[in-house]
């Protein structure tokens, strides 16, 4: 697999948040992230998605290095990235950047935007010209030359966005961490940003983990589409087949519960499949498959044996019994009200 | 770089348009900077006040009418006790000296009391909030608190007292005294925002771009502590002025003839209420110089709360 750029193998990240017991304390643990696969190839989109609480952002940080894994790695181009302990070299920061979700928060308001390009420009380019380069990237996400010396409360939401990802490209990175880039701003903005993430995608060759919960976006910008729910990942498919033929039950749910206009989209979507429930706390994670709670298909299996990952196609899997034994059984739906026949 | 800002930067400008762009966005800041600050007329009267007495204490020598009065010893008991006139704004005390001049050469001491004080304590104060602040949760944290709630438990003015009266009592170990006592204060204050702002996203984005945690503390932490540093240093040199001043009016601080403001207080109450200006015009200096760094004070609150939306 030589042209992956990222591999994420098995990663588990738990939190520990507090004890139980006086005597015996055992930790309890959050399992934000429990055994997370994939693997991200030079120059695509990945797209991650999941509700709040299933993990992704976490997945997001561990990447940039802003948390150490519980276990598993994450090789950079065959390198791991957490061989060296608790530093990360600079040559990984380098290459790894991330655009976070508020630009408000991400920027520091006491700070020019000079000041906030100039960083990562001090660090990994220091022999460069530095206030060219802050022109150059300025000239690259398509802002005037006198926001150098404004300070972010002096631009709009969207702006500071932008300047966000600059500082992004800044270090010249080839994977970028896009951690829910448009979803704190209008639907006016968000085109602008994702279309500018498009074109310096094509023109600087970058790589994209992009972690969203906005399935349409998805179907946008993404080469290829992972789910993810209660820190494990259910399903993972190219953006296509993914949309198309959309196979964990839990991705059905959420494909169906797209809101749309017309008639003619209406049928594009998988059959009907009612929302059952909310996501479960982390903390206390169903046993067996942690979806049968919600699952329109349940069986008995799935109460007790967590499903593993199964290929139902050309770079398509599936975490589901339903798919573990060919043929896959026949779905029988426990309850008909849940699911309505469509089709 | 050349004068021509290189054209593969995609933009076509010069150097001079830069810097111009530079300064027109200060202009702007500082214009509505102002703005916000002038809207409170209060706080402008507090600058002003401050402003003057500052003016008039660097330079009273030249605008005081008996500047001998004040900075040798010196005696006209022909003249002792004199009330308020021309002559004598303040009147005289009780050996001749003019009380004008005494009291703006008092501004000095106060003012030397204030600013040393403080620059000893706000470095001081505001690294080791920042550093127990960034590190929330570690050893250094807990080493650094711990010590600063020990020395919060102790009344300042009482443990300046007690130190002054141990070493010799003169301005210099009063300030030690005092500047002993308040650097806590900036700890607690600056640690709280600390543990609030290493959270923040712009933190984080530094660490991962592999920032020093000089950076970190000092670039990305501690601009956005400096409003209420800024504000806390303005009510605290009305405090400490008041301190300097309670602890020269029971003769540990700034001792006679040289003219503290709360020496001279103490030295005209033997002769209340008869002979009222000896005490009363050094009192009323220290409150206006208190009440001006008070008000400016909030009018520096509300220029940063304003800057804050």
């Amino acid at each position: 697999m030589s042209n992956d750029i990222l591999t994420v193998e098995n990663l588990k990240k738990h939190f520990v948040i507090g004890y139980t017991g006086l005597i015996h304390r055992e930790p309890i643990t959050v399992k934000a992230v429990d055994g997370v696969s994939f693997s991200i190839r030079e120059g695509e989109t990945f797209g991650l998605v999941g509700e709040s609480g299933s993990g992704k952002s976490t997945v997001a940080y561990i990447t940039v290095g802003m948390y150490r894994p519980t276990s598993g790695t994450i090789y950079l181009r065959g390198e791991d990235l957490f061989a060296q302990g608790d530093e990360r070299p600079l040559r990984f920061k380098k290459e790894i950047q991330i655009v976070y979700q508020d630009p408000g928060s991400s920027l520091n308001p006491r700070r020019t935007i000079k000041d906030i390009l100039d960083l990562p420009l001090r660090i990994h380019q220091p022999h460069k010209n530095r206030t060219l380069e802050i022109l150059r990237l300025l000239n690259e996400v398509e802002l005037p030359p006198d926001y150098m010396h404004k300070y972010p409360r002096q631009l709009s939401g969207g702006e500071k966005q932008i300047i966000a990802i600059a500082r992004a490209l800044a270090s010249d990175p080839s994977l970028i961490v896009l951690d829910e880039p448009t979803s704190a701003l209008d639907v006016s903005v968000q085109g602008k940003v994702i279309n500018l993430l498009i074109r310096l995608q094509q023109e600087l060759n970058l790589s994209y983990l992009f972690i969203t919960h906005d399935l349409s976006l998805m179907r946008n910008v993404a080469t290829r589409v992972a789910i993810m729910y209660l820190g494990k990942i259910c399903e993972v498919a190219d953006a296509a087949e993914f949309f198309q033929n959309p196979q964990h039950p839990y991705t059905q749910m959420l494909l169906s519960s797209i809101p749309v206009l017309s008639e003619e989209e209406e049928k594009l979507k998988p059959s009907k499949i009612h929302s059952i429930g909310e996501i479960p706390s982390p903390v206390n994670v169903p046993p067996g498959c942690s979806f049968h709670q919600r699952c329109p298909y349940v069986m008995d299996v799935c109460k007790v044996v967590d499903p593993v990952m199964v290929e139902t196609g050309p770079g398509h899997t599936v975490r589901c019994h339903l798919f573990e034994q060919p043929p896959a059984p026949a779905a029988v739906p426990e309850t008909s009200s849940t699911v309505e026949a469509a089709t | 770089m050349a004068q021509q800002t290189a054209e593969w930067t995609g933009f076509n400008i010069t150097e001079q348009e830069l810097r111009r762009m530079r300064w027109q966005t200060r202009r702007e800041n500082l214009g509505r900077s102002w703005y916000k600050f002038s809207r409170n007329p209060l706080s402008v009267v507090g600058g002003a006040t401050v402003l003057i007495i500052i003016l008039a204490a660097i330079f009273a020598p030249y605008i005081t009418p008996y500047p001998d009065h004040a900075t040798r010893p010196f005696t006209d008991f022909a003249n002792a006790s004199q009330p308020p006139s021309l002559e004598h704004w303040f009147g005289t005390d009780e050996i001749g000296r003019d009380i004008f001049s005494r009291t703006v050469f008092g501004f000095r001491f106060s003012l030397t009391m204030g600013v040393v004080v403080l620059s000893m304590v706000v470095p001081v104060g505001v690294i080791l909030g920042l550093i127990a602040g960034y590190f929330q949760g570690s050893r250094i944290d807990t080493i650094i608190m711990r010590i600063t709630d020990i020395f919060l438990a102790v009344p300042p003015l009482i443990l300046a007292l007690a130190i002054a009266s141990v070493l010799e009592p003169n301005l210099f170990n009063s300030m030690v005294a005092v500047s002993l006592m308040w650097w806590p204060w900036y700890t607690r204050l600056v640690y709280g925002q600390a543990t609030a702002l290493r959270n923040e996203f712009f933190v984080s984005s530094a660490e991962v771009t592999g920032a020093s945690t000089a950076h970190i503390l000092f670039r990305e932490i501690l601009p956005n502590t400096l409003s209420p540093i800024f504000t806390k240093i303005s009510l605290d040199m009305g405090w400490v002025i008041i301190i300097g001043a309670s602890l020269s009016f029971v003769g540990l601080g700034v001792q006679p003839p040289k003219p503290g403001l709360g020496t001279m207080v103490a030295s005209g109450a033997k002769y209340l209420p008869d002979q009222w200006w000896i005490s009363l015009f050094p009192a009323l200096a220290i409150v206006v110089l208190v009440l001006g760094f008070n008000l400016l004070g909030d009018g520096l609150r509300d220029l940063f709360a304003a800057e804050e939306i």
